[in-house]
C-alpha cells in the first residue's frame, strides 16, 4: 500500500522494523505486529490504563499513540520488566501481595509503577494512591495493589 | 474502536508542517499529545483524511522566559512544564495547575498547545491562561498573528484558529507586584474533570486596595467563563471577607452557566462555585500581601 509507513522502533531492548498502517495504535501494534500479548487493551480511549508502556522510559497510553510516532523511540512493555524465572522485584511484590486476580489491569499498574518507584523510593501511602489513580482494576479494590506497591519498595531498597 | 484510514505527515520544522496545512486546510488535523484527538478518532468522532504529527518539530517543544514574558511552544508537555523551575518562578498559578491534569500517563504525552487548541471548558490551562491573560501565537503560511486569550476561546471547543492555522506558542506575562493567585476545584480524583472550579488573581496597591481582580471558571459554561461584575465589587476596594462573601455570590448567581450532567446539578454547582471563590479569594490575597512570596 502507498500509504504504509516504515517503522523502526526498539522494543525491550529489541530492534525491530515492521511496515505500518498510520493508523495502527501502538498497542496494536505491540500485540498484534509483534506478539507482544502482555499490553493489554482496555478501553482504548485512555482511560483505563491497562495499555500502559514506557515510552523512553516515560509511562504513556500505547492506545493514544499511533504505531508511527515511536518511530526511532525506545518501548518498554510488561514482557520486558522480567521473566517468570527471573521476575523484577515489583513484580514479586504483586505475586506476594496477592495484588492481582484476574491480572488483567496488571501489566499497566506494573509499567506505570517501574518509574515511579525509582522516582519516590519511600512513597507514602497517600503519594501511592495518586500514582495509580490512572489505572483501573476491577478485582482487587486496590487494597493489595497499595500493600505491594509499599512491598515493592522496600524490595527496591534492598536491592 | 479503531480510528478510521488517515494519510500521515510528520514534518521536521514549522514551515513544513505550515506548507501542509495550507495544502490540505479542512481535510486535516494537526496531532500534537493525542491525548485528546485521539480517543475522539478512536471513537470515530473525528476522521481526519490527513493527520499532521508535529512531535517531531523540536523548536515547538523550547521554554524561555525573560521579564518580559514566559515562553511556551505549543508542543512542552505537561509533564515537562510541572518539573521546569522557570515555570513554576515566572507562573506559579501554570506550575500548581499542572498535577490537576489528568493523569501521569496523560501528562506525559499532552501538550500545552494541544490543550488550549481543544479548548475544552474544563481544561485548567484554557481557563488558567484566561486568567493571566497569555497571549496566544498562532502561525500560517501568510503570516503570524497573536491574539489574547480573551479572543482566543471563542466557545465549545472552538477558537479562533482556521484550518490552516498553527499554535505555536504561549505568552504568559508575569504578574504586577503585589500580586496574587489561586487555583481551587473540586473533582473527584484529582486528576477527574473537575466539576467547577475558579482560577483567581488579584493585585493590591499601595495601601492593601485592590487594584485589578480576575476570577475565571472551569466548567462553569461553554468556554473559560470570566466573572467581571464581581471582580468589580472588589475594584478599589479593601479586600474583607463580606467583600469576598459578596463576589463570591455575585459570581455565583449571575455570571457562570454551569450545566447539569450525571456528576451534579447547576445547582451543586453554583453552591461549589461560590465556596470555592471565597476559598480562592482568600488564598489570593494572601499571596499578594506576601508581596511576592508565596504562603
Amino acid at each position: 500500500m502507498e500509504n504504509q509507513f516504515d517503522l523502526s522502533l526498539t522494543v525491550n531492548g529489541v530492534s525491530y522494523q515492521r511496515e505500518v498502517d498510520p493508523r495502527r495504535l501502538l498497542s496494536d501494534f505491540l500485540r498484534h505486529d509483534l506478539g507482544l500479548t502482555g499490553t493489554h487493551v482496555g478501553c482504548e480511549h485512555g482511560v483505563c490504563g491497562a495499555c500502559t508502556v514506557l515510552l523512553d522510559g516515560a509511562p504513556v497510553r500505547s492506545c493514544l499513540i499511533f504505531a508511527p510516532q515511536a518511530h526511532e523511540h525506545e518501548i518498554t512493555t510488561v514482557e520486558g520488566l522480567g521473566t517468570i524465572d527471573d521476575m523484577h522485584p515489583l513484580q514479586e511484590a504483586f505475586r506476594e501481595a496477592h495484588a492481582l486476580q484476574c491480572g488483567f489491569c496488571t501489566p499497566g499498574f506494573l509499567t506505570t509503577l517501574l518509574p515511579w518507584l525509582e522516582e519516590h523510593p519511600q512513597p507514602s501511602e497517600e503519594e501511592i494512591r495518586e500514582a495509580i489513580s490512572g489505572n483501573l482494576c476491577r478485582c482487587t479494590g486496590y487494597q493489595h495493589i497499595i500493600d505491594a506497591v509499599k512491598l515493592a519498595a522496600e524490595k527496591m531498597a534492598a536491592g | 474502536m479503531k480510528p478510521a484510514p488517515f494519510k500521515y505527515y510528520a514534518p521536521r520544522s514549522v514551515p513544513e508542517a505550515l506548507s501542509l496545512l495550507h495544502e490540505h486546510g479542512y481535510d486535516a488535523k494537526v496531532l500534537a499529545g493525542g491525548q485528546s484527538l485521539v480517543p475522539m478518532m478512536n471513537f470515530r468522532l473525528v476522521q481526519p483524511a490527513v493527520v499532521v504529527d508535529i512531535n517531531n518539530i523540536p523548536e515547538l517543544a523550547t521554554i524561555q522566559g525573560d521579564n518580559k514574558s514566559l515562553r511556551l511552544g505549543a508542543m512542552v508537555r505537561h509533564a515537562a512544564a510541572e518539573k521546569d523551575s522557570l515555570v513554576k518562578e515566572s507562573a506559579p498559578l501554570v506550575h500548581e495547575s499542572m498535577p490537576r491534569i489528568a493523569t501521569m500517563q496523560i501528562r506525559n504525552r499532552g501538550t500545552i498547545g494541544g490543550s488550549l487548541s481543544h479548548a475544552d471548558p474544563s481544561a485548567e490551562l484554557v481557563v488558567v491562561t484566561t486568567a493571566l491573560k497569555a497571549n496566544f501565537r498562532i502561525q500560517n503560511q501568510s503570516g503570524e498573528r497573536v491574539v489574547p486569550a480573551s479572543e482566543f476561546f471563542v466557545g465549545l471547543l472552538m477558537t479562533a484558529m482556521e484550518p490552516e492555522d498553527l499554535l505555536v506558542e504561549i505568552e504568559i506575562p508575569p504578574l504586577p507586584p503585589r500580586s496574587g493567585w489561586s487555583l481551587k476545584e473540586v473533582a473527584r480524583r484529582p486528576h477527574d474533570f473537575a466539576l467547577v472550579g475558579v482560577a483567581a488573581v488579584l493585585t493590591l496597591d499601595r495601601k492593601d486596595r485592590c487594584e485589578d481582580a480576575r476570577l475565571v471558571y472551569l466548567s462553569a459554561g461553554d468556554g473559560p467563563i470570566s466573572a467581571p461584575e464581581a471582580a468589580a465589587l472588589l475594584q478599589g476596594e479593601k479586600i474583607t471577607p463580606d467583600l469576598i462573601a459578596a463576589a463570591a455570590d455575585k459570581a455565583a448567581v449571575d455570571e457562570i452557566d454551569p450545566g447539569s450532567d450525571i456528576h451534579a446539578t447547576a445547582e451543586f454547582r453554583r453552591h461549589l462555585a461560590n465556596v470555592l471563590t471565597r476559598r480562592a479569594l482568600e488564598e489570593a490575597h494572601q499571596r499578594a500581601l506576601g508581596g511576592k512570596e508565596e504562603i
